[in-house]
């Protein structure tokens, strides 16, 4: 099996959010940075973040994560109506972007390493929160600017059939095949 | 003579747009019935004489494919059209929703225009 490279996964993630904001909002994003992050925690601030999970012959996790402000912003354009605050059609909103986002990401990869299940979105939204995976691997990080706003999208994926454990306290045995 | 459409997405933003897709679309639509999954579908639709089905591939409780071949081994609603609307973009998904008796597919992300040509050429 092919290994994954994080430029590979970066190039996907830049592809799937410029593609998604442009044709789902009609709007244009910009990439401000893109990195090799050991850190798996996620900002600590607040916010919302929004993670869904890989599972087939490469395991791992997706997130997206905005400011409240921008997460309106995101909601407004895709639904057609304006939001205040974020309610349940913004994190409606923000779950469907990272569906799709993450979806055509997976989508893509399965052509590299074959058929991969993706998870049903969960949004956290909230004040001086963190998220902490308990993958050892490196996350592939891309970092979006728009209207003055940052969106983050990242990656982190290991080989399920290579190595002798998928997630720590998790042999092989116990992950998902398809 | 209206239309009645049955939206199955798991998604309530992706019903909500497709609703404003179908209200703008140029489609003498009726009805709007939504589910959020293939139960909820099977059940809404022996509850309402529907037209046109747009439904999503990956959804929990029943997937769009598992309703597929269900809608398509029925006698009252097998000849109904049934557009996917999916993120599922892959050879193999597509090949086995047209298969299965998928009259179109359409991968997300999309555009209103997108949805509406194939619904024209669907109804």
């Amino acid at each position: 099996m092919e290994a994954i490279q994080h430029e590979k996964v970066a190039e996907l993630i830049k592809r799937a959010t410029s593609d998604v904001f442009g044709t789902m909002l009609g709007l244009e994003v910009s990439v401000a940075d893109t990195k090799l992050s050991a850190e798996s925690s996620n900002n600590g601030g607040g916010g919302l973040v929004a993670l869904i999970g890989f599972a087939g012959p490469w395991v791992g996790t997706g997130s997206f994560s905005c400011s409240p402000s921008m997460a309106c912003r995101v909601a407004d354009a895709l639904l057609g109506t304006e939001h205040a605050a974020v309610e349940e059609d913004v994190l409606d909103a923000i779950a469907e972007m990272t569906n799709m986002i993450l979806g055509n990401v997976k989508t893509e990869l399965e052509e590299i390493i074959g058929p991969m299940l993706l998870s049903v979105p969960t949004v956290i939204f909230g004040r001086n929160f963190s998220t902490r995976s308990s993958m050892r691997q490196n996350w592939t990080v891309v970092t979006f600017e728009h209207g003055g706003e940052t969106i983050e999208v990242k990656v982190c994926l290991t080989s399920n059939v290579d190595q002798k454990e998928a997630r720590p306290g998790f042999k092989m045995g116990y992950s998902l095949h398809v | 003579m209206a239309l009645d459409v049955l939206i199955v997405d798991d998604s309530a933003a992706i019903r909500k747009i497709l609703q404003r897709v179908l209200r703008q679309s140029d489609l003498p639509v009726g009805a709007i019935v939504e589910a959020g999954d293939g139960v909820e579908a099977l059940a809404a639709l022996k509850q309402h004489k529907v037209g046109l089905i747009l439904s999503d591939i990956n959804m929990p409780n029943m997937d769009g494919l598992q309703l597929l071949s269900t809608v398509r081994a029925d006698d009252t609603w097998k000849n109904v059209p049934i557009l996917m609307i999916t993120t599922e973009g892959s050879q193999n998904k597509v090949l086995e929703a047209v298969n299965l008796g998928a009259s179109g597919y359409v991968r997300k992300p999309f555009t209103a225009e997108q949805i509406k040509e194939k619904l024209v050429g669907l109804v």
